[in-house]
């Protein structure tokens, strides 16, 4: 069983070595729309250090949002979501791993830019450690989340629109406690309990998103 | 396996109504109809895509909704899109769908199958850059590749192949059912059936 689940993540991550366009999109665009804020709001250094991890967080769930859209929508135009789901094998496991090769596209390489982006906005080393610490702990759930938007959106007219206006409000406690770690940080507060909470949310995400993605993909499939 | 009572309707339109059969092993279920009868839901209720809105599909007995992953291992579905992902190889897109199902094959075995199909010399080509009829012998190359799947469904399986093709897949049929398994299939054109037949003819009926 485990090794449906591997083949999963296996295969996404070769589909997208394939396609390399589409995951350096959602990369660029996460790096841009950071780039963005300080040209607008100007170089004072205080207020940029200020602002600077609700603009990286906000910028992680545009980006997550984006890249939801190509999820499930191309296997389901050629088939093999057909083919996965009469697989033998439990759906929820499959979706798990193509949530984590999701995860693995956008998550993790956002959590790795955000290092440079933090120096661009002239952050300490502890709040900047916070906020690499605050994404890896939360950018799982925002895959997990986002997955059951696009699983229930898939196939509808204007699905782009209608996932971001069905996912962004689930995100709020994410960016609430993921941008709050960098501040308590930033203040000399300890930022354990925001990131526990964090860790928190993505392990119920984890537990509980895969089923309800399995029912949706199915309802959507009919 | 069984059908019971099945009733499907989409939109507002019944497609059939107490609709209950049986197939044993070593048989073959021909599903004729016209355009819109209803023969792509009768196919995507039999493995269990589509829900039916009344009636139920039974596998040695259960219900397939209680025993869908066993079922899901005995059965191969090949649909109208063949699953086949235009950037992976013949080999790549055969491999990973058994790896996906459980299914422990080796290279050979993989090999084995698209020269089955005699595609083996497009075996590293991106299937994007196959025409159509190439790309359903992938699709078709995965009946070989699960030997113990008691189950075939197809439909509309010789679209796009050749008069080759047909010939090939109608051997593949030809022994499915000699070695006992079921297939069920549907197909608008004239097909000379390999082995002996059940049919079973969908009425397309008024809107009700």
């Amino acid at each position: 069983m485990i090794g449906a689940l591997l083949a999963v993540v296996r295969r996404d991550l070769l589909l997208a070595m394939r396609q390399r366009g589409d995951v350096a999109n959602v990369l660029l665009f996460f790096v841009i729309v950071v780039t963005m804020v300080p040209l607008g709001v100007g170089p004072d250094r205080d207020m940029l250090r200020l602002i600077a991890p609700g603009v990286v967080w906000v910028a992680a769930l545009l980006s997550a949002i984006l890249s939801l859209g190509r999820l499930f929508a191309l296997d389901y135009a050629d088939g093999t979501l057909e083919q996965i789901m009469l697989s033998g094998q439990p759906l929820s496991l499959a979706v798990l791993g193509k949530i984590a090769a999701h995860w693995l596209m956008t998550g993790a390489p956002i959590t790795a830019l955000s290092v440079v982006l933090a120096m661009m906005f002239d952050m300490a080393a502890a709040p900047s450690a916070t906020l690499v610490a605050s994404l890896l702990l939360g950018t799982p759930s925002l895959s997990l989340i986002g997955a059951v938007g696009a699983a229930l959106t898939l196939g509808l007219r204007g699905a782009g629109v209608l996932v971001t206006l069905l996912v962004l409000p689930l995100y709020v406690p994410v960016l609430i406690f993921g941008a709050g770690a960098v501040d308590a940080s930033a203040g000399g507060v300890s930022p354990g309990a925001h990131l526990m909470l964090l860790g928190g949310l993505s392990l119920a995400a984890a537990a509980l998103a895969p089923w309800a993605i399995g029912a949706a993909l199915r309802v959507s499939v009919e | 396996m069984e059908a019971v009572e099945l009733q499907c309707e989409r939109g507002h339109r019944r497609l059939f109504d107490q609709l209950s059969f049986g197939l044993d092993a070593g048989r073959c279920l021909h599903i004729a109809g016209d355009n819109g009868a209803g023969k792509t839901s009768l196919l995507r209720i039999l493995c269990g895509l589509l829900r039916p809105t009344f009636g139920e599909v039974r596998w040695q007995g259960r219900p397939i909704a209680q025993v869908r992953d066993e079922y899901g291992a005995d059965l191969v579905y090949v649909g109208h899109l063949n699953g086949v992902k235009d950037d992976l190889t013949a080999t790549e897109n055969l491999r990973t769908w058994a790896a996906m199902a459980g299914l422990r094959v080796d290279a050979d075995r993989l090999e084995q199958a698209l020269r089955l199909l005699a595609i083996e010399r497009f075996a590293q080509w991106p299937a994007g850059q196959l025409s159509q009829g190439q790309k359903r012998r992938i699709g078709l190359a995965r009946l070989t590749v699960a030997r113990q799947a008691r189950v075939w469904i197809l439909d509309e399986p010789f679209n796009a192949l050749d008069r080759n093709g047909v010939e090939i897949l109608n051997r593949l049929i030809a022994e499915r059912v000699g070695s006992g398994g079921a297939v069920v299939l549907t197909t608008h054109q004239a097909w000379q059936a390999p082995v002996e037949v059940i049919r079973l003819e969908l009425a397309a009926e008024a809107a009700s």
